[in-house]
Parts: C-alpha cells; structure tokens; sequence
C-alpha cells in the first residue's frame, strides 16, 4: 500500500501484536505449566517481513514474550544472530516457486545449522514461506525439528487443541492435554 | 553468487552478465544485505527491477502461475470465493459439533462492521484447513469480533515477487476497497 500509495482507512497489524496484548489484558489466559515437567524446547524464526521489513525489532520482542509467556522462559532457545539480524530462512521472494531448488537449500543450510545449534526440538516459524522452507531443509539435511505455529502451542497451552489439530507437533507432544 | 558481487558487476558495467544471471530468482530479497552495508544500499529494489526487466512470459512459471491465479481467484492456490467459503463453514461446523466448549464459536465472512478482518494465507484452507481451527478457537476465547474478506482474500502476494507492478497494485487495491467500502472494517489483522 505504501509502494503504490494506495490510500486507506484501515489499520493494519499483525496477531502477533494481539496475542501479547490479550496476554497483557488478561483475555488470553495462557500459561506454560503444561511445559514444566515435559520440557520441551523451542526456538524462533524471525520473520524478514516483521523483522527487518517492519523497521523496528517491535514486533518480534512481542513474539518473544508471547513464546516465553506459553513455553516457559527456560525452555526458550533463542537463536544466534536473532531479530532484525537474523538469517533469511532461505525460502522467501518466491524462492519456494521460483525453481531453483539446489540454491534455495544451500542459503538454508545456514539456517538448518542455526537452528541445529539451538538443540531446540521445535521451531516456531510465524510466516509460511519461512514455515514450508524450514520444514523442507529439516527434511533435506536430516534435522530432528518440527516446525509449529504459535496458534498450535497455544491452544495446546490451554487445553483446547484436538486430536486433528496437532499435525504439526512431535510424538513427544502428541498426547498432551487430549 | 552474493549481493556484493552483485553490486561490483555493476559497478564494472556488466549489465549483460547481470541481466543474463537467474541469481535475481533465487534471492530471497530479505534486506539482510541492506543492514550489514555501510552505505545501506537497497540491494532488493535492484532485484526487483531486475525480475521486472524480463518479460512477463519467461518469468518462473511457478511464481508467474501463482500471480495469475490471485489475479483471477482471489488466491495464489486458486481457491474460489466459493470453495474457500465452503472449506470455512466446513470446519467451523465440525469444531462446534465436536469440539466441547466452542458450540457458540462465530466465524463469519464478509460481515459488515467486523471489527478486524483476518487476512490468511491461502495454504491454510486448501491444503490443510484443520489448521485454521486453533487460530479461531483463541479469536474465540478472548472475544475478538473479526471476519473474513472474500475480496482477494489470500494474504500471500506472489505478483509481488514476480515484480508485476500492475497485477500487485490491482490485488491490494481490490482488497483495500472491500475492507474500506463494504466491510467497513477499522482493522486488518496479519495471521502467522
């Protein structure tokens, strides 16, 4: 919209955002209990369009509170570098369709090696290209991760995460709270 | 290939090399780039200008395919108006016959004066629409008023990667005119 200058009335936000503000104002009753004795560790991707692209690291401390708020600040793994100097998961711009796959997996093997590193078992990728690009390199280069949205751990935090919900989730997630 | 040699071929002149090199395609135009260079030179501006100095044809067809069905659907995975609304009711129905603690669970789309409206992408509801499912339960629970738009309702934008200037402008601008005129929502939320 500023590319083109395309007037508008609307605010636009991301969930993010909301979630640490529901949180904040209590809506959001979400704690990590749940996490306390399984332990499970997560770590971060951030985002080129809320990191960098959004000119603050804003947004992605907010998802740094929320992650800590619903997984327990102990078994938050974050990365290194992370936020605004964070590395590209190697699949954005199109990446994904443009082809090239051969080059797209070798710029993600930085990433793939990032998240090794952490020794997190899960990885929180709030974007799609990033998600299906992390998920693919963990596939590629034998990584022992799952890739998850913050909608599964917190539904999964306040007990309402069904069966059919969990895809995303490892054997070692798969049964809590059902 | 890197952007620094990317900017020192420019600098020697070897427009050809540049214009003949797919490098444009895999690059991710992250900005990483932008924050490590001292001078702050905005690499992916030239990238998406070298995308859009080739033709629109002999673009990548996965990319190009993408644009094209957003343009004609709504969506860059092609899913109609129709099969996305049916795909929503679909599940939120299943969610509040099976789902103890959500039988009053509102998912609504295109409702006038919604207070937010949820821009998602595309994937969710053609390719995994269980998904969607943990998202509306939160909106659920903390109360939020929201819907969703069926103007250009997918929020991916691959017109934008493939450095179509018109066919990215005509989507955001369709998309804007729905939420401002019809929905007259104050909000529009990114989903993750």
């Amino acid at each position: 919209m500023r590319r083109f200058n395309i007037p508008h009335k609307f605010k636009l936000i991301t969930i993010i955002e909301l979630y640490a503000q529901w949180i904040r104002e209590g809506k959001l009753k979400v704690n990590s209990d749940w996490n306390k004795d399984i332990g499970a560790k997560f770590t971060i991707q951030d985002p080129c369009n809320i990191a960098r692209k959004s000119g603050s690291n804003k947004i992605v401390d907010e998802l740094r509170f929320v992650i800590k708020t619903v997984v327990g600040e102990e078994n938050f793994i974050d990365t290194v570098p992370n936020r605004e100097n964070n590395y590209c998961c190697g699949g954005g711009g199109g990446a994904l369709q443009a082809g090239f796959p051969d080059e797209r997996r070798a710029y993600g093997r930085i990433k793939f090696n990032q998240i090794k590193a952490t020794g997190a078992n899960y990885v929180i990728a709030p974007c799609h290209n990033c998600h299906a690009q992390i998920e693919d390199i963990g596939h590629h280069y034998g990584g022992n991760y799952h890739v998850v949205h913050l909608w599964t751990i917190i539904c999964l935090a306040m007990g309402v995460l069904a069966e059919s919900e969990r895809t995303y989730l490892g054997p070692d997630l798969a049964k809590v709270g059902l | 290939m890197d952007p620094r040699k990317l900017i020192r071929m420019l600098n020697l002149g070897m427009d050809d090399q540049i214009r003949k090199s797919e490098w444009k395609w895999v690059c991710s135009m992250c900005q990483r780039c932008v924050l490590a260079c001292p001078m702050k030179i905005n690499i992916p501006a030239l990238i998406l200008n070298l995308r859009a100095s080739v033709p629109r044809k002999k673009r990548p067809k996965g990319i190009l395919g993408s644009c094209d069905q957003h343009i004609r659907t709504g969506s860059a995975m092609g899913a109609q108006k129709d099969d996305f609304t049916f795909t929503v009711e679909d599940v939120a129905e299943e969610i509040k016959e099976d789902h103890p603690g959500f039988e009053d669970m509102n998912v609504t789309i295109d409702r006038v004066g919604a207070q937010m409206v949820l821009n998602q992408n595309s994937r969710e509801p053609v390719t995994e629409p269980e998904e969607m499912g943990p998202l509306w339960k939160i909106l659920h629970m903390v109360g939020a008023d929201w819907t969703y738009p069926t103007v250009m309702w997918g929020g991916e934008n691959y017109c934008m990667f493939l450095a179509d200037f018109e066919g990215w402008r005509y989507i955001m601008e369709e998309f804007v005119h729905h939420v401002d005129n019809n929905l007259k929502s104050p909000l529009v939320v990114n989903t993750e």
